[in-house]
Parts: C-alpha cells; sequence; structure tokens
C-alpha cells in the first residue's frame, strides 16, 4: 500500500515535515552550546536584522501611511475619523507589522541564509567541517537560527512605532484629524495584551521563517540549481506558513 | 579588525533601536502605561463636571471649533464627588472670558469626548489655575435612552397620534 504510493505527492509532504521537525530538534540541541560563541551570534543579528532595518522602516512607513488613507476615508463616512488612532495602532500592532514585517525577512534574510548555507553545502564547506570535527549545525545553522529569532520582535517594533507615525503623517498632518485625540483615543482603547499579541506573533514568525530557512540551505542539493530551487522554496513556503500560523495565532488570541 | 568594529556598531543600533521601539509599545500605548509627558507651554484652567463621561487625557479643548488646548489631567474630587478636568490652553488664546462655559461633547456618532468652551461676556480673562464655573456633564446615551422609554412606557404606549393629544392637554393645563 505504502509502497504503492512510495514516491507520491503526499508521502513527499509528510517526509518534509518529518525532516523540518527533526532539523528542528537537533538545531534546539545546539542552540545552548551555540551561545557559548555569542560573536557568530552578534555576526547573525547583525546580517538578518540590522541589514534589513532600512526595508523595514521604509516598508513600515508606507503601509502606515495607507491604514491612514484608508482608515481615514472608511471612518470619515462615519463621522469619526478620530478613531483613525485605534484603527492604525490595532491594526499594525495584531496584524500588518508581524505579518508583512515575517514576509519581508523571509524575502530579503531568509534567502540570504539559505542561498549561504546552500553554497556552503555545494561547495563541500559543511563537509569539511565534520571532518575537522567541527558540527556544522552548532557553528553554522544554530547561529543563523538564532540571530533570525532574535532580530525578528526587533524588527517588528520598528516597523510598528514607524508604521504608527506614518498613520499620523497622514491623518494628522495632512488630514487635519486633532493629534490629542488621535492619540488620546488611541491610548484609550489599546491593552498591554494586544502588544503582547504582536510580540508573540513576531517570535513565532521569527522561529518558523528561520527555521524554514536554514533547513532549506542545509538539506539543499549541492548544485547551482538546487540552491536556486532551496531558495525559491524558503520564500513560499515562509510565506504561506507564516500567514496560516496568523491564523492559528489570531483565533488562539481571540 | 576594522570591518568588526562596524559590524558590532551597526548590531548595536539596531538592537537600540529594537528596544526603544518596544519600550514605546509597552509604556505609551496602553491606557495603564507609564506616560513620558512633555511638558508643553499655556496656562491651566480647572473646570468640575458632575459625569465626564470616557473623557480621556490628551482630549482636544475647542472653542467655535477650533482647537484651542487639551485635556491635561483628570482627577477626582471626594468633597463634592466630582470630576475635577484640569485644561491646559494654548498660549495664544489668552483673551478667553472668565464665565465661559465648557461643556463636554462627543465627536461624531461614535467618537470620543472633548470638551466644548463657549465664550461668556465678562471683560475679565481666564488666567493660569483659573476655574471654569458653569459646565455641563457628558451626555451619556444610554441614561438618555432610558429616560426616553421612562417616559414612553409611563404613558401606557399607544399610538402617536394619542400621545400627541396627551402632549397637548398636558401642555394646556400647565397653562
Amino acid at each position: 500500500m505504502i509502497a504503492s504510493v512510495g514516491n507520491g505527492f503526499i508521502l513527499e509532504g509528510v517526509r518534509q515535515l518529518g525532516s523540518v521537525a527533526i532539523f528542528f530538534v537537533r538545531l534546539l540541541g545546539e542552540c545552548v552550546p551555540a551561545l557559548r560563541r555569542p560573536r557568530l551570534i552578534v555576526h547573525q543579528i547583525y546580517n538578518s536584522g540590522a541589514r534589513s532595518l532600512i526595508i523595514i522602516m521604509l516598508s513600515g512607513l508606507f503601509v502606515g501611511m495607507v491604514l491612514g488613507l484608508q482608515g481615514y476615508d472608511l471612518l470619515q463616512r462615519f463621522g469619526s475619523v478620530e478613531a483613525l488612532g485605534t484603527a492604525a495602532a490595532l491594526g499594525l500592532l495584531k496584524e500588518l507589522a508581524p505579518v508583512v514585517t515575517a514576509l519581508l525577512f523571509a524575502g530579503r534574510a531568509g534567502t540570504a541564509l539559505t542561498s549561504e548555507i546552500g553554497l556552503m553545502r555545494a561547495t563541500d564547506q559543511l563537509t569539511a567541517m565534520e571532518i575537522m570535527a567541527v558540527d556544522p549545525l552548532r557553528y553554522v545553522a544554530a547561529p543563523r537560527f538564532l540571530g533570525g529569532v532574535l532580530a525578528m520582535p526587533l524588527l517588528v517594533a520598528i516597523f510598528s512605532v514607524i508604521g504608527l507615525y506614518g498613520a499620523q503623517l497622514i491623518g494628522v498632518e495632512l488630514m487635519g484629524i486633532d493629534k490629542g485625540a488621535f492619540w488620546s483615543q488611541m491610548q484609550g482603547s489599546v491593552a498591554l495584551r494586544n502588544v503582547t499579541e504582536g510580540v508573540v506573533k513576531s517570535v513565532v514568525f521569527g522561529i518558523a521563517c528561520s527555521l524554514i530557512a536554514v533547513h532549506e540551505g542545509y538539506h539543499a542539493a549541492p548544485t547551482a540549481e538546487g540552491v536556486a530551487l532551496a531558495t525559491t522554496r524558503t520564500v513560499v513556503a515562509s510565506s504561506v506558513i507564516t500567514l496560516l500560523l496568523d491564523y492559528v495565532l489570531t483565533a488562539a488570541f481571540l | 579588525m576594522r570591518a568588526n568594529r562596524t559590524l558590532e556598531i551597526g548590531t548595536g543600533l539596531f538592537v537600540l533601536l529594537g528596544f526603544a521601539a518596544l519600550l514605546f509599545l509597552t509604556t505609551q500605548l496602553p491606557a495603564n502605561g507609564l506616560k513620558l509627558r512633555t511638558a508643553k507651554s499655556g496656562y491651566h484652567v480647572e473646570a468640575e463636571f458632575d459625569n465626564i463621561g470616557d473623557l480621556k487625557v490628551g482630549a482636544p479643548v475647542t472653542m467655535a471649533g477650533v482647537h484651542v488646548g487639551e485635556v491635561a489631567g483628570i482627577r477626582f474630587d471626594s468633597r463634592d464627588y466630582k470630576a475635577v478636568v484640569s485644561l491646559r490652553i494654548d498660549p495664544q488664546y489668552n483673551q478667553i472670558p472668565e464665565d465661559s462655559f465648557a461643556s463636554i461633547e462627543t465627536q461624531g456618532l461614535l467618537g470620543g469626548k472633548y470638551i466644548g468652551v463657549s465664550p461668556g461676556g465678562l471683560d475679565s480673562y481666564l488666567k493660569e489655575g483659573g476655574r471654569i464655573e458653569q459646565t455641563q456633564s457628558a451626555i451619556v446615551l444610554e441614561s438618555l435612552i432610558n429616560k426616553f422609554f421612562a417616559s414612553y412606557s409611563s404613558k401606557g404606549g399607544g399610538d402617536s397620534q394619542s400621545q400627541a393629544a396627551d402632549k397637548q392637554t398636558k401642555v394646556e393645563s400647565k397653562k
């Protein structure tokens, strides 16, 4: 029975899932020893976080501005444009900042991770490390994973704050909503729970996106085509998993 | 060594920025968080209200629809059981008559509360530490609806025409 679908689509999917799960457990085991080399992790935070800063800030600004524009257009029909602050803050904190940041992270940092590790695999660098009794999982994969996981919540927080000021730029400066009303209504209706929801989402997305990127690179076919394929799979899988997890987490927090 | 230095500075800046953003989100956004209020210029006046509804600190103060200041603080006067609202008025609006009238109004249908000030007729103006004596409380929609239904049901329902007639006779009997 199993043999008949031996190379079947479903079995291949299950195999992939199992491979990721096993890799995740092994990676977690290597994370603690990896912490003893903080310099490696700092380097990866720089690669995944600091170098994504410009694109995150620019996207945050424009997402906030669009939110301000759309929210204003909608709210003015009900004559309550002052609620724009609330709408922008809740929309950014709970949904837009974690999801858009995760998608951008997959495209900007995830692909870099996958192709870097994939090329290491293709040029036999990982095999060379193994021969020298250096665990590539500990010195290559784990720092990159940890760097991504640590960078994501910070990127999401920066995205949220820039987005809020983008919404204020449109709502207050351009459309003329009262600044005090904009902020006081926002502060009146945003609870600490909403901020926590965004942070939890960002941590989960950070784990998912970094895990997929590192896994795909680590298991890429050692050819130029294999690395290209793995990079593509990273973006596709990260984006789909992010949106799927977003629904699950939103449902859990309601 | 040089490249290492820029890397560390870059990472440090990124982490600093990230935690600053997190701090901002957790302390500045929720209403129960710490507030770092920058002292703004202007003068403060107080007004007592029986009920302020859901008026919040930071809500605008307007005259004739123009923003002239904001609500700087709200406290409860435990002797009179009233809400004391501190208003910060922008310095250029220094000619508000002392006997002005402050009322709590609602922005739009679903909007938040704000304070509308209608000018009085005196020649002396409000100054720092002044007090607006005449105030009108927030209109609470629920109590308004309750009042409406109470007055409606006390008349025992009936069709609108008989009610109108009822009203007429009441007015006449009052005369």
